[in-house]
């Protein structure tokens, strides 16, 4: 079925699709909003008083009785949007933000919520605010020169939520098979440099397998208790799955925390090819979509709409693998990093610590910059990087290369 | 008038894209779980709201364990096991032997002076216990509870607790409030339970808002002990280093009728049926809820190559020392009864005590060279 949730607004007729009664009282959902309306805002009110997450730091009393009796129209709750923050009071490394969507409504309906989380993630995003894409790789200036010396691997990834569909910590099985078979269909009508092939997680051989862990491809279960404590990993390993071109520098990741993410990637300093193919990949992904009468979701104000309100806007993250080992020895290397917008973090990905004296640098930034705006400061920021760490390792200071404040 | 989040669901997505894909999993469960069974109850809900995916969730997320058939399901609420009965039936019967609670009794007997015996050889058995559930009737079960229930299940269990006098006296020990001491001595007491790292718990919700309203309350003996808000709402412990599994049933059963005397003084009481006897999350934990077992050296007779057959004819189970999901150490088990539901209370612990005098007569008759026989099976429902 590809009939989109639009279509049913104003049907009445339910039981044709069953023929049994329906008796339910409750939503979709892994809470019971009816059953908590017997007891107070007070009794129900989770108690963070050990937590550090940005839930935690927005939400009142008095935002959670207000709250607490409204759900989407598939019945995603206050409850549910809190559920992994009120499970994992803080972690070592990040301010975590400590809520999901359920679905695409989540943002709207609970923004009283969402949006100061979202201000205070974003750097000051206001609710008023209106968010730029651009995924027109021709106006990234440059980004074919990263010294591949000092700059291993270069990889830009998004995501992408289906409109009408419920996000994995919400949807039910048939919804998400329904996903996979969308996408499976629309990644198969890829051609040229993008062509490739689907690996559905539940039927692929160990060989497959293999291949696809020695490729540093596969993702696993979630083991993360900030993704499972939300649901994501429910029924797991069904309808997900991983799709790359036989090139294997445009990969996509099917159901794990979003709908789709999406990855170009390539060994070495060039990130203007890896961010031409990821957009002329993205773009192509879009317009197969729309020819089945399907669209991502988007709105001016939060851009794209994804499962984690630190991941709307860009969905973006653009980095590369670049050995500093100088540099980041260095005791203004922090502040550099944060003048420029980008972020550090180990080899191994977001929970990891640098192996090697070779970091992972990437924007900071996900909303309010363009796709363009932050692959600019990615690329400009590196260079930077790579001449500072030069210049460390001729003895000569850096305190003349220092970046203001971007 | 459906909610249009249940429309929305029924009508875009039929049974048939929603039914599990169960082809690699070997629990209670996805043995029973048809698709025309799956059909016919997918669209109903408990009063409270809990529905069959939630149900079958964890049995959906866990296809199989290394050790055990698990059971693949739980209950949200006490109708969980009457609205989604065509799937809870099945399973019970499958995982207790038989049992089949459309049309058998469960007897429910916690008279202790019925026991004959009950003092065991020390030099063989280390330690003696008794374990069960109570579930509150009127609060949904951890699976499903919201905050305010689970708040509520504590507050109903403590104010009870601090009602038991005698040797019953105790303290209650809220998991968000204890203190560092008192953490570290509930870790030396070996009494101190950890947020459930088991996926077959975690997959079925029960660890949600960790450590809200969960504690350990014991008495000032530390032979009463009563986890609540864990993988029930209550879980009560009785137990003793050495043999003396008599007096260990003894405190086991008066404890337990105390703390359901002083509930039913606020109105309040335990969840039972003569169907399906004391309800609890887990079906495996139906009826009496009871595993009585003791900590027991046997160093011949477990190398012995009959010891699986023995402990089967008696209807016994061994485990490790750490519980279920562990290997033994050494020469010591932990044995136990195997049957749950459809004997009572005193029924079962006199299962106990006979079938581990038995073993402890083999491993005397291996130590002093002589054979030891494969007892008779012994009746399942008495």
């Amino acid at each position: 079925m590809h009939s989109s949730f639009a279509h049913l607004q104003g049907e009445e007729n339910i039981t044709e699709a069953r023929g049994t009664g329906v008796d339910a009282t409750m939503p979709f959902g892994n809470t019971h909003n009816q059953l908590k309306m017997n007891y107070t805002a007070e009794q129900e009110f989770p108690d963070l008083s050990q937590h550090n997450n940005h839930m935690a730091k927005v939400l009142t009393l008095e935002m959670y009785a207000n709250l607490r009796d409204k759900q989407t129209p598939s019945g995603f709750t206050v409850d549910d949007v809190i559920q992994t923050g009120v499970d994992n009071p803080g972690h070592p490394f990040i301010m975590t933000v400590g809520c999901v969507a359920g679905d695409e409504e989540t943002y709207e309906v609970f923004k009283d919520l969402l949006d100061p989380v979202i201000e205070d993630r974003h750097g000051g995003y206001k609710p008023t605010d209106k968010h730029k894409t651009d995924l027109n790789p021709d106006n990234l200036q440059g980004g074919d020169d990263l010294d591949p010396n000092y700059v291993l691997s270069s990889r830009v990834r998004t995501g992408r939520s289906i409109r009408g569909f419920c996000l994995p910590p919400h949807c039910s099985r048939g919804e998400r098979r329904a996903i996979e078979g969308l996408s499976v269909e629309a990644l198969g009508a890829l051609d040229g440099d993008l062509k490739g092939k689907y690996y559905a997680l539940k039927d692929m051989t160990e060989e497959e397998q293999q291949q696809l862990i020695d490729d540093h491809f596969l993702f696993d279960k979630p083991v993360s208790p900030l993704l499972l404590a939300s649901g994501m990993a429910r029924d797991w390993p069904d309808a997900r799955g991983i799709w790359h071109n036989d090139n294997k520098t445009f990969l996509v990741w099917v159901n794990e925390e979003d709908h789709l993410r999406v990855i170009s990637m390539q060994k070495g300093g060039n990130m203007k090819e890896v961010f031409n193919r990821f957009c002329t990949g993205l773009t192509k992904i879009e317009e197969l979509f729309k020819e089945k009468g399907h669209e991502f979701m988007w709105n001016e104000h939060l851009g794209y709409v994804l499962t984690c309100p630190s991941n709307l806007g860009t969905g973006m993250r653009g980095g590369v693998h670049v050995k500093l080992p100088n540099l980041s020895k260095h005791e203004k290397f922090g502040e550099i990093l944060k003048r420029l917008r980008l972020q550090k973090r180990g080899t191994g990905g977001v929970d990891t610590a640098a192996v090697g004296g070779v970091f992972d640098i990437s924007n900071a930034d996900r909303l309010g910059f363009s796709e363009v705006e932050l692959v600019q400061m990615v690329v400009d920021g590196v260079k930077l990087l790579v001449e500072m760490e030069k210049h460390l390792e001729a003895g000569q200071s850096i305190d003349d290369l220092m970046p203001e404040q971007k | 008038n459906a909610p249009l989040s249940l429309i929305f669901r029924l009508v875009l997505f039929p049974n048939s894209a929603e039914y599990p894909d169960l082809r690699k999993h070997n629990n209670c469960m996805a043995s029973h779980l048809t698709p025309a069974v799956y059909a016919k109850l997918c669209d109903k809900t408990t009063p409270n709201g809990y529905t069959l995916d939630l149900a079958i969730q964890t049995g959906v997320d866990n296809p199989g364990h290394p050790f055990i058939k698990t059971v693949g399901m739980v209950a949200g609420d006490e109708e969980s096991y009457e609205v989604f009965a065509d799937i809870f039936n099945p399973v019970i019967k499958e995982r207790h032997n038989g049992y089949d609670p459309c049309n058998m009794k469960h007897p429910t007997d916690l008279d202790s002076s019925k026991i004959r015996g009950g003092q065991f050889d020390e030099k063989y058995v280390l330690s003696s216990r008794v374990r069960t559930g109570r579930s509150i009737r009127g609060l949904s079960l951890p699976p499903a509870c919201t905050r305010a229930e689970r708040r509520e299940v504590e507050r109903v269990v403590i104010d009870a607790l601090a009602g038991l006098k005698g040797d019953l006296t105790g303290k209650y020990y809220s998991l968000t409030l204890m203190t560092e001491q008192e953490q570290q001595q509930l870790i030396d007491d070996h009494f101190l339970f950890d947020k459930p790292v088991s996926p077959l718990l975690t997959c079925a919700g029960m660890a949600r808002d960790w450590p809200d309203a969960r504690g350990i309350w014991h008495n000032n003996e530390k032979t009463f002990l009563v986890w609540v808000n864990e993988e029930d709402h209550t879980r009560v412990i009785s137990m003793e280093k050495g043999g003396n599994m008599r007096r260990v049933f003894e405190r086991f059963c008066k404890g337990l009728q105390e703390v359901e005397r002083l509930i039913q003084e606020k109105g309040w009481e335990f969840m039972w049926n003569e169907r399906l006897g004391y309800i609890l999350t887990c079906p495996s934990n139906l009826g009496t809820g009871l595993r009585a077992g003791v900590h027991v050296t046997l160093p011949r007779l477990s190398k012995d190559p009959r010891f699986p057959k023995i402990l089967d004819n008696l209807r016994l189970q061994k485990r490790g020392t750490g519980g279920v999901d562990t290997a033994a150490v050494g020469n010591t088990f932990d044995i136990s009864n195997l049957d749950r539901l459809g004997q009572s209370e005193v029924q079962l612990v006199q299962t106990v005590i006979d079938g581990v005098n038995y073993l402890i007569e083999c491993e005397k008759k291996l130590e002093r060279g002589q054979d030891i026989k494969i007892p008779a099976p012994i009746s399942q429902f008495k």
